[in-house]
């Protein structure tokens, strides 16, 4: 909390916005597993956050991953060399991707000079961050039923030149072969800034 | 009535897009009456663009560079010293159109792709073609086998007008059958319908509860209040239909039996009128005017078995979900609460929700029966909106403003969509999409609002019970006679015993 404090009089530091944004892809990669039925619903819990009540999951292998994922982000956003991160889901049976949620991130480099932080409050960047979230809960209204079980992977774009670390592989874009695209709400720590679409597979028979 | 008629006067004076009758022409109708070509009519509307001007130039041409009719010639007749700009009559894009294009389209060279490579870069943040994808290995466990994705989210297609499958089936704009029902209290409050898995519909009429056999077309009256002045406030049949449960104003909540059509049970816990009942099985929940909700075991002698305090004003919706999970109720104090079916740890009953958005009372309140955990509740005449909600995630799913009091909403086992009961000014049922939320059509015909909604047990009729003293059953859910066989092959499985007569 004391860090917290210190972030809303100081404003937003390179350090923090990583830290906003990473929080916030974990919070949305909990969402979007929860609404996509890709985990059971008994299997998540409710937690207060951005003044709204959002489902984590509970399952410890699931969160370990997400924690892993989650504290590189944090990681590479500080440094400023993440570009995108993507959220595939396809089915198991057949491999198919079905649906893509893509978080597009843009990095204010400068800030890595600066030492100075930025002027935005936590309210205002939590507000953005909520409409988002809602946002993502709200697209179960006319996303494609996913009937068959389905899995799904992180993928993240790097530079190109970032040493693969342990335990990373170096993937495809796993793109959906004819796909409808939706345009989501964006935030900004006015460091980093967020931008999402989900694109689901066209049914051809509605 | 009267302060409708008020309020229809008002908003029209307020609405701006009419003219007002008798007003001095304004000032821009004077200058175009001077100016113009042909003399302008005082009742133009001012956001109206002034057509004559557009007859006189050509649809936006890709000439670069001609800056031309931009704007008209300004008035220098009599009245200006000062050029008083005419905005209806700038063509608006057709001058942004102009200015921001170039003047010489270029060639693609080798320097502008560069260039707008660059630029790609710049907007993106990164030239995508040469980013790298990383994943981490090891993938997590899969949901546990045999799990099934039970989140039946129906989704169709986003509807633009012209590629939207043609809603093919024929709904009836009058209703099957006209009943009479005199005494009918006109009370937005109370619960007064409601049909049996046995096919008979209980209406109550003031003080007395009548069964019409939707089969027979016979009509029993099955009882009367013994003191003239206790009226009845709601009715719900059980689930199989031989018991009804009554609400009355005298705070009892009766049970009758309707075979031997005697009364079984006369449970008094509240202690004011009950306007809305509920069965979960054996467990019967009524609201009350105080805002309490109690559960009452019908088995047992001691049938209070817990309340619910939830509401600080009349409860006049109450549903238990389909699955017996959960209890939504709707209170005049424009909350709406979903009561789990057991009780937290300190032995209370607590909401899991709390739903504040309607800004009227929630008397209509109804769980969809293919997606799990998915409640529609309207609220009365200072909301008129219909929300649809997801109970665990506590988020508002859609939203839609009927633009009119909602009594009562009802989902559709037949099709994917659900119908709305409403008031002034039309007192008309909706018929809505499901997820699309778009109207299928509109009932008319009851001359004064709509109280109550009720559906018949093989879904295809809707019953209707109005202020007018009428009640109408409107045969919208028909099914396909395809689809209607194979649930009839379905349904003959078990056989049903309708009573025939009830002696």
């Amino acid at each position: 909390q004391q860090q917290q404090l210190g972030r809303e009089h100081q404003g937003i530091t390179l350090r923090g916005s990583a830290e906003l944004v990473a929080e916030f892809f974990s919070y949305g990669i909990n969402s979007i597993l929860y609404q996509r039925g890709i985990y059971p619903p008994e299997t998540f819990t409710r937690v207060q956050k951005y003044g709204l009540t959002l489902l984590v999951t509970t399952d410890p292998e699931l969160a370990n991953y997400l924690n892993n994922v989650t504290e590189q982000m944090k990681e590479w956003l500080y440094k400023c060399i993440v570009q995108r991160l993507v959220v595939v889901i396809s089915s198991i049976e057949t491999s198919e991707v079905l649906e893509r949620w893509q978080f597009d991130i843009e990095c204010d480099k400068s800030a890595k000079d600066d030492n100075g932080p930025r002027e935005k409050s936590q309210k205002a960047i939590q507000d953005e961050i909520r409409s988002v979230i809602r946002q993502i809960t709200a697209t179960v209204t006319f996303l494609p039923l996913l009937e068959s079980a389905c899995a799904f992977d992180l993928l993240i774009y790097t530079d190109k030149d970032l040493a693969v670390p342990e335990k990373w592989e170096e993937s495809g874009p796993q793109f959906i072969a004819n796909s409808e695209e939706v345009r989501l709400r964006s935030f900004t720590t006015t460091i980093h800034k967020v931008n999402t679409t989900v694109a689901y597979k066209k049914d051809s028979v509605p | 009535m009267a302060q409708f008629l008020f309020e229809a006067d008002l908003h029209g004076l307020l609405k701006l897009d009419t003219p007002i009758p008798n007003a001095p022409p304004a000032r821009w109708q004077r200058k175009a009456k001077e100016s113009g070509p042909g003399p302008s009519p005082v009742g133009v509307s001012p956001m109206k663009p002034v057509n004559r001007s557009h007859s006189s130039s050509k649809t936006p041409s890709k000439t670069p560079g001609k800056s031309g009719s931009k704007i008209q010639s300004t008035p220098t007749k009599a009245g200006g010293d000062r050029y008083i700009p005419n905005r209806s009559t700038m063509q608006m894009e057709m001058a942004n159109f102009l200015l921001t294009k170039e003047n010489d389209p270029a060639e693609e060279s080798p320097t502008k792709k560069e260039q707008q490579k660059a630029w790609a870069v710049n907007l993106n943040g990164f030239d995508v073609e040469e980013a790298k994808i990383l994943r981490l290995s090891g993938k997590p466990q899969n949901a546990p086998e045999g799990y099934q994705n039970n989140l039946k989210v129906l989704y169709s297609q986003k509807m633009t007008p012209g590629s939207s499958r043609k809603n093919s089936r024929y709904i009836p704009s009058m209703p099957d059958r006209i009943l009479d029902a005199p005494e009918i209290r006109n009370d937005y409050y109370l619960n007064l319908i409601d049909w049996s898995s046995q096919n008979f519909l209980a209406v109550a009429l003031d003080n007395s509860v009548y069964l019409w056999n939707h089969a027979s077309g016979e009509i029993i009256q099955l009882l009367q209040m013994e003191h003239p002045d206790v009226y009845i406030s709601s009715v719900s049949w059980i689930k199989e239909g031989n018991y009804l449960a009554v609400g009355t104003s005298s705070a009892e909540v009766q049970l009758w039996d309707i075979q031997q059509q005697k009364r079984l049970r006369n449970m008094t816990s509240h202690c004011a009128r009950v306007g809305t009942l509920s069965w979960n099985s054996y467990i019967l929940s009524s609201g009350a005017r105080t805002g309490h909700i109690h559960h009452h075991d019908v088995r047992v002698a001691e049938h209070h078995v817990a309340t619910l305090a939830g509401h600080t004003q009349e409860v006049c919706g109450l549903k238990w979900s389909l699955d017996g999970r959960y209890l939504a109720s709707g209170g005049n104090d424009n909350l709406v609460n979903v009561w789990p079916c057991t009780q937290g740890g300190g032995g209370d009953f607590a909401p899991v929700q709390t739903f504040t958005q309607h800004q009227g009372a929630v008397k209509a309140v109804a769980w969809c029966p293919w997606q799990m955990n998915v409640l529609a509740t309207g609220g009365g005449t200072s909301d008129r909106h219909i929300r649809i909600w997801n109970v665990c995630s506590g988020t508002c799913l859609s939203t839609v403003d009927a633009h009119s009091q909602v009594c009562s909403i009802l989902w559709s086992t037949n099709y994917k969509e659900f119908i709305s009961g409403h008031g002034f000014a039309q007192n008309q049922l909706v018929l809505w999409k499901y997820p699309t939320m778009t109207k299928v059509a509109e009932l008319q015909g009851h001359t004064a609002r709509i109280l109550n909604l009720t559906m018949s047990p093989d879904g295809t009729t809707v019953a209707s019970a109005a202020a007018d003293e009428t009640l109408r059953l409107w045969r919208c859910f028909e099914m396909d006679p395809v689809k209607k066989k194979e649930k009839e092959k379905a349904n003959s499985a078990k056989s049903s015993i309708i009573h025939q007569s009830i002696r």
